[in-house]
């Protein structure tokens, strides 16, 4: 009776339920299993709830991301470092500088750098823009940080709003006609007309190079896009009013080519005019 | 019926007279009309200067009739879309109601500013002339401070000019400029704010630079330049030396009918060269700038050219801020040594240097013949001074420009700029200086022992010598005559000679010439031309 009741019964009922019938050996024995199970248990909640020391050597990558691994321990890695820890003196760590960071610097072919200069140049790039969206993925799962999404950048832009945001923020910089600016020690402010939308997207966000972050909370994304349909579709596209626009460098073009024009066309014709006598 | 016959060939006679009887102008027109102008091609330069403010008076008359000097805010609803419905002045979006909504206007306002900046760049060259040939000398003093004048005032009309459309650029020289009168020691504060009636920027500032710009300014410009023009006819133009030109005469042609037939042409050309860069260059587009903002600053803000100077040495000179313990204490801000003073020592230098040279060469005469400047190295050194003072400064004012798009630090200009300032003047006299000296002695040589001939003779001794070509005819002894040197151009070539024809007919050589004899002090032209006697530009001599 009592044996079909105890196999119906929990095992820690059971233990509880006859002490007295046990003897010492047996007391002994269960201490001991009560602190193995103790154990067990505090070791199984503690790896499941603490970070592990193994998953940073071997983060759960996707297949992308792992493709950009692999890219960047060919390309990346003189400068990054292992796992995009940063080299002193020479590269910084990329871990939380986002997507839309990698996007930026190496669809641009900033990255990866010729030497170490006041500021990267634009080159034409090293890697498809396919290889760009693995390596993009890879320093995306590493850190996580800004991503540029997916879509029509500049759709329902006002470009009046655009305009506007423009001089106010960029135009310190870029100029107001885009083409860019100086700044100090040797380095700029690019000219805008090479950047895709995705590319001014993605440095508003990420600030690169000498560039402030211009996070979401300062610059919402539908301003952004206003901002890109005036450099795109404004400053990129417009077709000049009023004839050729010597570079957009405002008067110091100008006062250059009334000089080479305009001077040295009338000194031609006073030459002209005074041969004829 | 008998008709009455009418004689069109007697038309102009019959109205001169008729015009006389009433107004007895024959005398002083025959005066007039048979003035004697010398030519050359450098006496052209101040016309261009004349000739694009007669085109900035035309044009800048059109865009008065549709700008709207208020600084009152309207919304912008103009045709063009980047900006509609952006609050804005009305003057600028006047400004832009012309550049697109107001046929041909957007070709007026630049032909405006290009002739703006034609007119000063002239203003500029025809100085330089004056300058190297030494034609400021007495008696045309007066003549020279005018027109150095014409400079600053012009310089006025662009600036004020340059703010009216009240866009991103034109307010951040404005901007500019109220700091500039803010650091006047005492009274920049005062200054300041009754031009711009308060604190910068005011609502008055546009109204009070359009009646400027509009009125007080051009009709300065016009009485000092009816005064340059006054003093020209009466003190008579200057002339270069050579045959046949004294101190005393005038040697050229007759105002009426080549001078004046010239004169409009060249007026037609200036005017087609201004209308071509208006209508084939972009200037100014204010539609980028966006209104004027206190907080929109665009980089490479630049002022025009002839003001780029100032802008430069603003950048060059360092932060010396200067504390003068009275009071409270009062500041002098770096901003008023390159800004005020320099200007002030510039407008001083340059009005008085007539003056200044004369007492120091000690010359109380009349000079009515030029001298060319290899003649004068001290003159000519001074002047290659102050432009490359000028260059550098100007140079500086564009400095971030340079700096970003020939890849140089804006730092490495910025010292560039400076010491460039300090080392490239002087190296810049000495080597003008060197320059002029060597110049003459080649003239001496070749007066002295005749022209290259580029042929080579063995002596019997086995030496080779050149054969030189004499300009005088031989005194019997080795064939050598001395000549002098009258200041005017020395032929240094065989086919200038007359030995051959012109080797190079040149785009402006005039085709329908005979070759002719060659000007030389030793061998004055065989046929003087009865008609006139005037030298050309040297290189129609040849």
């Amino acid at each position: 009776m009592t044996s079909d009741n105890d196999r119906r019964r929990g095992l820690l009922a059971r233990l509880r339920g006859r002490p007295a019938a046990r003897s010492r050996g047996r007391r002994r024995l269960g201490a001991a299993l009560r602190l193995i199970a103790a154990l067990t248990l505090a070791g199984g909640a503690y790896t499941v709830f603490a970070p592990g020391v193994q998953a940073q050597e071997n983060p759960p990558l996707t297949g992308a991301a792992a493709e950009g691994k692999a890219l960047f321990d060919v390309s990346c890695v003189t400068c990054h470092g292992r796992n995009a820890q940063g080299v002193e003196g020479r590269g910084p760590s990329l871990i939380g500088v986002g997507a839309a960071s990698v996007d930026f610097q190496v669809s641009t072919g900033r990255m990866p750098m010729a030497r170490q200069e006041a500021q990267a140049m634009r080159k034409p790039p090293v890697f498809t823009d396919e290889q760009v969206r693995q390596l993009a993925q890879y320093i995306q799962e590493l850190g996580g940080g800004p991503e540029v999404p997916e879509g029509n950048l500049r759709e329902g832009a006002n470009l009046a709003t655009g305009g506007e945001l423009f001089r106010i923020n960029c135009s310190q910089c870029h100029a107001f006609g885009g083409g860019g600016g100086a700044l100090s020690s040797g380095k700029f402010a690019p000219s805008l007309h090479p950047a895709s939308d995705r590319q001014i997207y993605a440095a508003m966000l990420s600030g690169p190079q000498n560039m402030p972050v211009f996070g979401d909370n300062q610059i919402t994304p539908e301003q952004k896009a206003d901002i890109i349909a005036y450099i795109q579709e404004t400053l990129k596209h417009d077709q000049d009013q009023g004839g050729f626009n010597l570079g957009r460098y405002g008067p110091s073009t100008e006062g250059l080519a009334i000089f080479l024009v305009g001077v040295v066309a009338l000194v031609f014709a006073s030459l002209w005019i005074a041969g004829k006598s | 019926m008998k008709r009455r016959k009418f004689d069109v060939a007697a038309v102009p006679a019959k109205t001169a007279g008729a015009v006389d009887d009433r107004f007895q102008v024959a005398t002083p027109l025959r005066k007039l009309l048979n003035k004697v102008f010398p030519d050359h091609w450098s006496f052209l330069l101040g016309e261009i200067a004349l000739f694009s403010f007669v085109v900035l008076l035309l044009t800048g008359v059109f865009l008065t009739f549709f700008f709207e000097p208020a600084m009152t805010e309207v919304v912008y609803n103009g045709s063009y879309a980047p900006l509609r419905g952006t609050p804005m002045s009305a003057a600028y979006a006047s400004s832009l109601d012309i550049s697109f909504d107001v046929r041909g206007g957007l070709i007026m306002r630049q032909m405006h500013h290009w002739s703006a900046l034609l007119f000063m760049a002239s203003i500029v060259v025809h100085m330089l002339r004056v300058f190297f040939t030494g034609a400021f000398r007495k008696p045309r003093e007066t003549n020279w401070i005018i027109g150095s004048l014409l400079f600053w005032v012009g310089f006025l009309a662009g600036f004020t000019g340059y703010s009216l459309p009240d866009d991103g650029l034109s307010g951040t020289g404005l901007r500019i400029a109220s700091a500039i009168m803010l650091s006047i020691p005492v009274i920049g504060s005062w200054l300041t704010s009754s031009i711009f009636d308060g604190e910068f920027p005011g609502t008055i500032i546009i109204s009070r630079f359009y009646i400027a710009h509009v009125l007080l300014i051009p009709g300065l410009l016009v009485a000092l330049i009816s005064v340059h023009l006054g003093l020209v006819f009466k003190q008579k133009h200057t002339q270069w030396p050579g045959p046949g030109r004294t101190n005393e005469n005038v040697v050229g042609e007759r105002m009426f009918p080549r001078y004046a037939l010239k004169q409009g042409g060249f007026f037609m050309v200036v005017f087609g060269v201004i209308a071509l860069m208006g209508g084939l260059f972009q200037i100014n587009p204010i539609w980028y700038f966006g209104p004027y903002e206190a907080w929109v600053v665009s980089a490479a803000s630049q002022p025009d050219w002839y003001v780029m100077f100032l802008d430069g040495s603003t950048r060059l000179m360092p932060a010396w801020e200067i504390h003068i313990p009275i009071g409270d204490g009062y500041v002098i801000p770096p901003l008023f040594w390159p800004t005020v003073v320099l200007p002030g020592i510039l407008v001083g230098i340059s009005l008085l240097y007539p003056f200044l040279e004369a007492r120091h060469l000690k010359d109380r005469k009349h000079h009515n013949l030029l001298q060319r400047p290899r003649d004068v190295p001290a003159r000519t050194a001074a002047g290659a001074m102050a432009v490359t003072f000028f260059v550098v400064l100007t140079l500086s004012g564009a400095n971030d420009v340079i700096a970003d798009k020939f890849l140089i630090s804006l730092n490495a200009m910025t010292w560039a700029g400076r010491i460039g300032l300090l080392i490239l003047p002087p190296l810049a006299y000495y080597v003008t200086y060197r320059l002029c000296l060597g110049l003459q002695q080649h003239d001496r040589e070749v007066l002295a022992h005749g022209v290259e001939t580029g042929i080579i003779r063995r002596l019997p001794d086995g030496r080779f010598v050149e054969v030189h070509q004499p300009l005088a005819s031989g005194d019997g002894h080795d064939g050598h005559a001395e000549l002098d040197y009258v200041g005017w151009v020395v032929p240094k070539k065989m086919n200038r000679l007359g030995a051959l024809g012109p080797a190079i007919r040149g785009f402006f050589y005039p085709m329908e010439r005979p070759a002719e004899a060659p000007v030389s002090p030793g061998h004055p032209p065989v046929e003087p031309r009865a008609e006139r006697e005037e030298i050309g530009s040297g290189e129609s001599r040849r």
